[in-house]
This record gives C-alpha cells, structure tokens and sequence, in this order.
C-alpha cells in the first residue's frame, strides 16, 4: 500500500462544449430556468449520467484507472484532445472529476504551464516569489534556494528588471526555473519543454532526468517521444479519453506511432468521391525521410462525377497540430477540373527542410458548383524525419561567406537609402 | 466546517504573496503613486462638506461636517475597495484558476486585505483633520478595532457571494459599481445615522451592517453617539452574510475552473 504515489479509479470528466462553454450572463441563465423548470430539476441531481444524455457534452476521460509506483516515471502520450491535460488537471485538483476518483499520497507539484502567476510588473526578484509562493513553496523555502533558482535561469543581471521587459527565452529559463526547484514527492509535467531554445530545453531534460533518478515520482505528458523514451519507464497511451495501453515505455511509444497511421478520415466529404489511397515516398521509394531529401505525396481518388473549380490542399502538421506546410493551388491561381474516374494527385516537395521529427501530413479537395463548396480529406498519416536532433523548425537552404573589410570604408552591411 | 483551516493555513505565505502582490502593482507606473490613497477619500470629502455640508445643510452632529464626513468616508473607502477588489479576484486570475491548485479562497480574502494599507495612508489625513478641528486623538481610537475587524468580515462575506457568482455571470463585474454607489448612500456616511427614526433603527441595521459600522468608527473617532442595538442588528446579519458565503463558495469552486 505505502508504494503507492497514485491510484485511479474509474475517473471520468465530463464538458459540455459548444455555445453553453465559458461563463453565461444571468439572463441567459434566468430565461433557461423560467422556461424550462423541469430540466433545471433532473440536471441539479448528482447524476452525470443524466447529465451525459445532454446533447453538446463530451467526455474528455473515460473509465480511466492505473495505478503509480513510487519512484515510477510515467509518460502519458496521445494525439491532442485525447485528455492528458485533463488527467493532469484532475490530479493536480484544479478541477474535480465528474465521476471516479484519484487518490494522492505525497505533495504534488505540477509543471501545467510554465510563469503561470507571473506578473508583468513585478522583477525577476519579485516574481521568483511570488511565483514559488504560487506553486506551492514557502517562502523560506525559496529563499533558501533563490540563488540556485537564478543561477539556472541566468538572469543575474536583469534580476530587478520588471519581467514585461525580458525576451521570452529569458523569461521561460526563469519560469522554469522557480518550478523546477519545487521539490515535490510527486512532479506532473505537462509539455514544457516545448518552449525555450535546444539548448536550455537539453538542460530542463537533464534536470528532471536527475530528478526522476533520485526517486522522485514523475507523469510527464509530451509530444516529444525522444524525451518521454529518454525519461520515462513505463507508459500511459491515452485516445479519445480512454486508456488504449499501458505497458513499457517502448511499446506504449510503438502502439501510439501505429495507431497514428490509422487515424480516420474526418470530413463529410463531397458526393461521389471517395478517396483511395494516401502515400509519401522520398526519392528511390525510400521511406527513409531526412531534412534535405526531396519529399513526394501522392494521393488517389475516384469521382463519379465531372468536377469543375477544385482546388488542392496539402499540410504537414507538427504533433501540436500546428501547421508547418500548407500548400493551397488555388492561391496560385490553379483550379484543376476532373473527369469521372480515377486520379492521382501529386505534390513534390524539391527539399524537405523539416527538422528531425514526426509530422502529419494530408491532401484536401476542394469542389465547387457555384454555390456551395465541398471538401474531402484523404487519410493522416505519419511521418517520420530523421537527422540529427537540432533546435529550429525548420532548415531552409542558406550560404554563409566572409571576406576581409578595409577599416577606413565605415559603411555598414547593406546601408539603407 | 465550510473551511479547511488547516490548508488555509498552510498556504498562509501564498496569501501574503497575493496581498504583496496587489499592493506593489496598484501604483505601479503611476506619477503620484501612493499619493492616490488620499487624494480619492479627501476628494469624496471635500465634494460632500461642499453639497451635503455647506449647500444642503446637513446636520453633523455638532462635529465640523470635513471631519464628520471623513470619518465616514475612510470605513467607506476601505470596504467599498475590498468589495471590488475581491469580488472580480478570481475572473481577474482565471489564467491561475486553470493552471494551478491551492485554496481559491485566498483570492478574494487577498482582494480585501490588500486594500488595507491604503486605508492607513489615508487614515494620517484622518489625524490632522483632527488635529485642525482641535479633536486630540485619545485611547478610544483603539476602539475602531473590532469595528475594523467586521468590516473587514462583511466585506469578505459579501466578497466570497459575489466572487463566486462572479466566475460564472459576469453580470457581477458591471453591477458592481452601481452596486456601491447606492450602498454608499444607503449608509450614514453623509448624514448621521439619528436621520433614520429611532423605531427603525434595528431594521436600518439589518437591512445595511455597514450602518452599524460607520456609527461605530464615529464613536471610537469623534465621540459621537455610541451605537445601540442598530450594532447588534449589524453583527448578526454579519456573521450571516460570512457563513452563508463561505458555504456558498466552498459548493461552487469545485467547477471554477472549468466555467471560468
């Protein structure tokens, strides 16, 4: 029983989504209570179930248990959406389960986002307490380990400059920084890592690497599968709110990179064309990818009809869902017509450019008939850039040159005017 | 128990923080910084000697109507301020409310506390009306304590109603000022509270527990008429508004995150 940093059992968090979100005005609220008396009595009763029925509710975690070993690094890993944050949220109590329960045994410390209780006006100084204080640290507590927390950070100089002026490399190394010199029993961490450039990001790893050693229990949510790997031993596959996996780090990472080729298709699509296939290869058909191998997409589909005024998308998304490449024909002013039957849609890419790392790559057609526009999506699926693990997002082509400077000539490069 | 004592008090430091915190960035990048803790109640005051005191001629009790209505005035300030404040603390941090667990009570209670120092700036323009007025502060000043301690009482309880109520129908961070400025001419802070019949008193009281308050701080001040059972009708509806609010709050801040 003592080994046990957390239990769950059965949790399940139920939101409502759409137009009823956020907070509504008190007229809305007295109208909906006025008109309809009846609903307002089932939905006070405690049953979520009831509740459920609802149209516009959703339920972010499912039938949700495991169990954390003290002393256990855990990644928890799943496409956006399919709850971890909200896992994470749940056992750091920021909001309560709609049904279930999370036991906790030990202080919990959580890394939700960094500089959370920052305030722009206040110093480097002020903010490391406040901040601490925010977190959960006694003051005595950070002031035993300011000059630790500021050395980390390096931010000496500008420790009694208001934050609003820092640059936001500076003012995430401080963030950082006050958290990671929280000393918890228990450290969830969700994605912030991130932020900041290669280099600190490699010096954040390090130091939950040295704090996951010490036998500190770690839930680390990431995108970033070479760090979970790195970090953790056992993994948490989350989709859509339920648990698909849990088992060795290794395996959870495999099942989750599978799962990403089979993710379905999503668009209603247009009538009478159906997408086939979807498929990327480099140059030879090798499914090696690197960042300065070309990159060519295909993807095939059939129509029933005549198609008139269509135009193209393809994206490569990054595991945040942000995209990197969003190729559109028709702000290049090409709108392709296609006959009935089948046909292959083909992109090149010369350079790929992308830094090592797994994308989301797809094609979209758009079709017209004068009024409305419809849209069909072909299949995600996974890719997978290798190459050595640099900062940046991207690597376009460049050309570095030096030549010597006469002293007397005081023209600046490129003068203006 | 509608509080966990023990947590709260185990987060004692992060309610010190949040004070600090309101109070260092109330002024900031203002030209007359802590200046404006005086020049608001001395301005309400010298507008009210002008049309309540010299133009409508308002009886005062046989005190110099400046002083009469200062003294009103700066209880006025110091809740009227806490109410705001505590009332919109939770909205105002929201981006917290989401991101990172502790007791959510500490902001509200944070939004009245810190409003507190600025009640003491202006409490130094208090003596030396006093002195002007040739009213030599005594050892009944201290009695404005426990007065102090129920303001600051009701404004947490009416802070705790509206902040919760506030993260949900934002209704609240409108109503608010309006909200005060009645509030504020519904209390005796112009007038003396005999304006209101002796019969009444008690109902006066009970309908307003800031009455029971102002007429407080007049006593321990000025040596006016000491507060009778309008007092006593001030405090039970106290203690209601606070324990009321306190259960209120506890129900709602299990979902403030999720509505905020």
């Amino acid at each position: 029983m003592n080994d046990i940093a957390i239990r769950v059992e059965n949790l399940g968090k139920l939101y409502r989504i759409g137009q009823t979100v956020g907070y509504k005005t008190l007229r809305e609220s007295l109208m909906w209570v006025a008109t309809t008396p009846l609903r307002r009595l089932r939905s006070t009763s405690h049953d979520p179930s009831a509740m459920s029925h609802q149209p516009n509710t959703i339920w972010a975690l499912k039938d949700v248990s495991f169990e954390v070993k003290r002393g256990e690094a855990v990644g928890i890993i799943g496409r956006n959406g399919s709850g971890k944050t909200t896992l994470l949220k749940i056992l750091s109590r920021i909001t309560a389960p709609t049904e279930g329960y999370a036991e906790i045994h030990g202080r919990i410390g959580s890394l939700l986002e960094v500089g959370t209780g920052f305030h722009p006006e206040l110093t480097g100084r002020e903010n490391i307490y406040l901040n601490g204080a925010v977190i959960g640290m006694k003051k005595a507590e950070v002031e035993r380990k300011f000059d630790e927390i500021v050395a980390f950070a390096e931010i000496e100089k500008f420790l009694d400059t208001p934050v609003k002026r820092y640059s936001s490399g500076m003012y995430v190394r401080l963030a950082f920084s006050v958290a990671a010199h929280l000393e918890p029993d228990i450290l969830l961490v969700d994605e912030v890592l991130a932020v900041g450039d290669a280099q600190f990001q490699k010096k954040c790893l390090g130091k939950m690497g040295a704090e996951a050693q010490r036998g500190r229990t770690v839930l680390f949510v990431s995108h970033n599968m070479a760090a979970v790997q790195a970090l953790c031993h056992t993994g948490i596959v989350l989709n859509s709110g339920r648990i698909d996996t849990v088992g060795p780090i290794g395996e959870a990472i495999h099942h989750y990179q599978d799962s990403l080729r089979r993710i379905e298709t999503l668009s209603a699509g247009i009538q009478g064309v159906q997408v086939l296939a979807i498929g990327i290869s480099t140059t030879s058909d090798a499914l090696h990818f690197r960042p300065d191998k070309p990159l060519i997409a295909e993807m095939d589909f059939y129509t029933e009809y005549y198609l008139r005024n269509c135009y193209l998308n393809f994206v490569i998304e990054d595991a945040e869902g942000r995209y990197l490449v969003h190729f559109r024909t028709d702000l290049l002013g090409i709108y392709p017509t296609f006959e009935r039957g089948l046909h292959r849609v083909r992109v090149e890419i010369p350079r790929l450019g992308l830094r090592a790392g797994i994308y989301t790559v797809w094609f979209r057609l758009y079709a017209s008939n004068g009024e409305i526009t419809e849209m069909a999506d072909s299949e995600r699926i996974m890719l997978e850039v290798s190459g050595p693990q640099v900062g940046g997002l991207v690597d376009v082509p460049c050309h570095w040159s030096w030549m010597p400077v006469e002293i007397s000539s005081t023209r600046t490069p490129f003068p203006l005017g | 128990m509608p509080i966990n004592l023990r947590e709260l008090w185990a987060y004692r430091d992060l309610l010190y923080f949040f004070t600090w915190r309101d109070i260092k960035v109330r002024y900031k990048q203002t030209l007359l910084g802590f200046a404006w803790a005086i020049i608001q109640p001395l301005f309400m005051m010298i507008v009210f000697s002008l049309f309540f005191g010299t133009l409508a001629k308002i009886p005062s009790e046989n005190i110099p109507y400046p002083l009469f209505s200062y003294a009103g005035v700066l209880p006025w300030t110091l809740f009227a301020e806490g109410l705001t404040r505590s009332s919109n603390s939770l909205v105002q941090d929201a981006n917290l409310l989401q991101k990172v667990y502790f007791p959510r009570l500490l902001m509200p209670i944070s939004g009245i506390l810190s409003p507190v120092v600025d009640f003491a700036i202006a409490f130094v323009v208090l003596i030396g009306l006093m002195l002007y007025y040739g009213y030599y502060p005594g050892v009944m000043m201290f009695l404005i304590l426990p007065f102090f301690i129920l303001e600051l009482m009701l404004a947490t309880g009416v802070g705790l109603w509206l902040s919760a109520i506030n993260v949900e129908y934002r209704d609240v961070r409108y109503a608010i000022p309006f909200l005060i400025q009645l509030w504020l001419f519904a209390s005796p802070v112009v007038y003396p509270v005999t304006f209101v019949p002796e019969r009444f008193q008690a109902a006066y009281g009970l309908i307003n527990p800031m009455a029971g308050i102002i007429e407080g701080f007049r006593w321990a001040i000025l040596g006016t008429k000491p507060p009778s059972y309008l007092l006593i009708a001030s405090v039970a509806i106290i203690l209601v508004v606070l324990i009321s609010g306190a259960f209120y709050f506890r129900r709602r801040e299990k979902a403030f995150a999720d509505v905020v």
